[in-house]
C-alpha cells in the first residue's frame, strides 16, 4: 500500500509539472492583463500538432522540440499584436469573448487541419531513464519542466529584458518613464507564456495523446492550480501545479476513482474562491468603496 | 533653448486644463512653476513627456516632440519624477534604479552610478534589496529622484519632490538636486507646492493661473513681486 502512495506521489509530480506549467503561463498573462486566458490550452494544443507535424517530416526529436517552442513564442507575439492589442483598452467581457473565441478558432482550425483522429505523440526518454519510481516518460518530462522552469527564473531575475517585462507588467506607466516599450514586452509575455505552453503540450501529449480536445481538463487542472497558488504569484502558481498533480492521483487512485479526478479540479477552485480567493501565496485585494 | 513650449493645450475629457501655455528654459537651469492646485503644473510636465494628448509645439534640444510617444521622448534624455512617485512598489530598490538607466548603452558605467546615487542616499543603500513598496515615503521619493538620475537625464521634471517629506530631508534633497545641476548641467523643471524653497533653488520662475503663464522672469524677479508675496509666499 505504502509502495503504491509513493508511486503516485511520484506520478502525480509528474503531471503536476505539466499543470505547474500552463499555470505559469496563465499567471504570466494575467499579471500583464489581468485576466485569464482561456485559449492558453488550445495554444499548447496547436503547438503540439505543430511538433508533431515536424516530426512526421523525420526531423529528430530534439530539433522538433526546439523549433515547435520557437514556433510557439511567435504564434504567441502574433496572437497579442494582432488579436489582443486592438482591444486592450476595451471592456474586460470584450476581451474575455475574444480569449473563448481564440478558443474554438484554434480548436475548430487543429480539427481541420490534422482531423478529430486522435494520434500517438511519442516520448523522446530511453528506457534507461526506467526507475522503480517513475515510468521514463515522468522522469524525463519532470526533469524537462524543472529545466524550462529554471530558465525562466534566471532569465525574470538576473537580465535586464526580464527585469524591463516584470516592470511592464506591474506598473505601465512608470516602464514609459523609463523609456521600456511597454506594448512590446506584452507581446514577449505572450510569446514567452505559448512557448511554456508548447513544451507542456509536448510533454503531456504520449500520456493523453494527440487530439483537439487534449488540453480542455488540463487547462482545468491549470487553472485550479493557479487559483491555489495565487493567480498574480509566479512560484505559487508552480508549486499549486505540482499540489494539484498529487492531490488530484491521490484521490484518484484511493479515494473517488478516476472517473472522478476532474471534480477534484472544480472543488478546488469554488474552494479557494470561497475561502480564499487570493490563493496560498497571491496578494490580497483591498479596495475602498 | 533646452526646452521651448509654445501655445500648450491639454484636456482631460471635455475639461480644458491647459489654454496656450508657452513658456521655455535654458540649458543647465532650474525652471519652477508656481501656482494653486489646479492652475495646470502637473499637467504641463505630463504633456512634456509624452503623457497627455496636447495641442501646440514643444520642442526639446532642437527637436520637435510633441505628439511623440513617450518611451521615445525618455530616451531623448527627459527623466521625470511623477505626482505619487511611481516606484515600481514590487521590485527591490537596486532593481528600481537598474530600470532607470535601462536605455542607457554604456551599461558598464551603470554601477558606478548606482553606488553615486547610494552616496547621495544611504538610505537607499541599506534598503538596496528590500521591495520598494516596503520603504517609507522619504525613501521613496528619494529612489523616484534616484532612478530619474539614473537615466543621465538632460532634463529632469520634478513634480512636487518635496510632498510628504520631513522639512530636514526636504533640505537635503534639495541641496543635492542643486549639486547634480551644477556638477553635471543637468537642466530641471520643477513644480512645487513650496513655493519659498522652490524660488531659493530656482533661476527661473513661471507663475500658472488656471492654465496660462500669468507672470514669469528670474526667480529673483518673482519673489519680489507682491502678488506672489502674498499668494505664495505668505508675507
Amino acid at each position: 500500500m505504502s509502495e503504491a502512495i509513493v508511486h503516485q506521489v511520484f506520478a502525480g509530480l509528474a503531471t503536476g509539472g505539466i499543470y505547474a506549467s500552463l499555470a505559469l503561463a496563465l499567471v504570466m498573462i494575467y499579471q500583464a492583463t489581468h485576466l485569464v486566458n482561456f485559449a492558453q490550452g488550445e495554444m499548447a494544443m496547436f503547438c503540439t500538432y505543430i511538433g508533431w507535424s515536424l516530426l512526421q517530416t523525420g526531423l529528430g526529436y530534439w530539433p522538433a522540440f526546439l523549433l515547435t517552442v520557437a514556433v510557439g513564442f511567435v504564434l504567441g507575439v502574433l496572437i497579442e499584436r494582432i488579436v489582443i492589442r486592438p482591444i486592450e483598452r476595451t471592456s474586460v467581457l470584450s476581451v474575455v469573448v475574444v480569449f473563448i473565441g481564440l478558443l474554438a478558432i484554434l480548436n475548430s482550425v487543429a480539427g481541420w487541419i490534422f482531423t478529430y483522429t486522435i494520434k500517438p505523440f511519442p516520448s523522446p526518454f530511453p528506457e534507461s531513464l526506467a526507475n522503480p519510481l517513475m515510468s521514463p516518460h515522468e522522469l524525463g518530462s519532470i526533469l524537462v519542466t524543472l529545466v524550462m522552469l529554471a530558465l525562466l527564473y534566471l532569465f525574470f531575475r538576473f537580465t535586464p529584458l526580464g527585469l524591463a517585462m516584470r516592470a511592464a507588467a506591474q506598473n505601465p506607466e512608470s516602464s514609459r518613464l523609463v523609456g521600456i516599450r511597454v506594448g512590446w514586452m506584452l507581446a514577449l509575455g505572450w510569446g514567452l507564456a505559448s512557448a511554456i505552453g508548447a513544451v507542456a503540450g509536448m510533454m503531456v501529449a504520449p500520456v493523453v495523446y494527440l487530439d483537439p480536445n487534449m488540453m480542455g481538463g488540463i487547462l482545468l487542472y491549470a487553472f485550479a492550480a493557479a487559483l491555489l497558488g495565487g493567480i498574480d504569484n509566479p512560484l505559487g502558481a508552480v508549486l499549486g501545479g505540482f499540489i494539484m498533480g498529487v492531490l488530484e492521483n491521490l484521490l484518484g487512485a484511493f479515494v473517488i476513482g478516476n472517473d472522478l479526478k476532474l471534480a477534484v479540479a472544480l472543488v478546488l477552485i469554488v474552494g479557494v474562491l470561497l475561502v480564499r480567493p487570493s490563493g496560498l501565496f497571491g496578494t490580497v485585494h483591498v479596495s475602498r468603496v | 533653448m533646452l526646452l521651448d513650449v509654445k501655445a500648450l493645450q491639454a484636456s482631460y475629457g471635455a475639461t480644458r486644463v491647459l489654454h496656450g501655455m508657452s513658456f521655455g528654459m535654458a540649458p543647465g537651469s532650474i525652471t519652477t512653476l508656481l501656482g494653486a492646485n489646479g492652475a495646470g503644473k502637473t499637467t504641463t510636465l505630463r504633456a512634456v513627456c509624452g503623457m497627455v494628448k496636447t495641442g501646440g509645439e514643444i520642442t526639446f534640444d532642437g527637436r520637435r516632440i510633441d505628439g511623440k510617444a513617450t518611451e521615445d521622448i525618455v530616451r531623448l534624455g527627459i527623466a521625470h519624477v511623477p505626482d505619487g512617485r511611481g516606484t515600481f512598489a514590487h521590485l527591490t530598490t537596486e532593481e528600481n534604479l537598474r530600470l532607470g538607466a535601462y536605455t542607457r548603452k554604456d551599461k558598464a558605467r551603470v554601477h558606478e552610478d548606482i553606488e553615486r546615487m547610494y552616496g547621495y542616499f544611504p538610505r537607499l543603500k541599506e534598503r538596496r534589496r528590500q521591495q520598494a513598496g516596503t520603504l517609507s515615503g522619504g525613501e521613496q521619493q528619494m529612489l523616484a529622484v534616484s532612478r530619474a538620475l539614473m537615466l543621465r537625464p538632460k532634463l529632469l521634471l520634478l513634480d512636487e519632490p518635496s510632498f510628504g517629506l520631513a522639512p530636514l530631508v526636504v533640505r537635503e534633497l534639495f541641496g543635492i538636486l542643486r549639486a547634480v545641476n551644477q556638477a553635471e548641467r543637468v537642466s530641471m523643471l520643477v513644480v512645487e507646492q513650496n513655493a519659498a524653497l522652490a524660488l531659493e533653488v530656482a533661476d527661473h520662475a513661471y507663475v500658472l493661473e488656471t492654465g496660462r503663464v500669468v507672470l514669469s522672469g528670474t526667480a529673483q524677479h518673482v519673489r519680489n513681486d507682491d502678488a506672489v508675496r502674498r499668494s505664495y509666499l505668505g508675507y
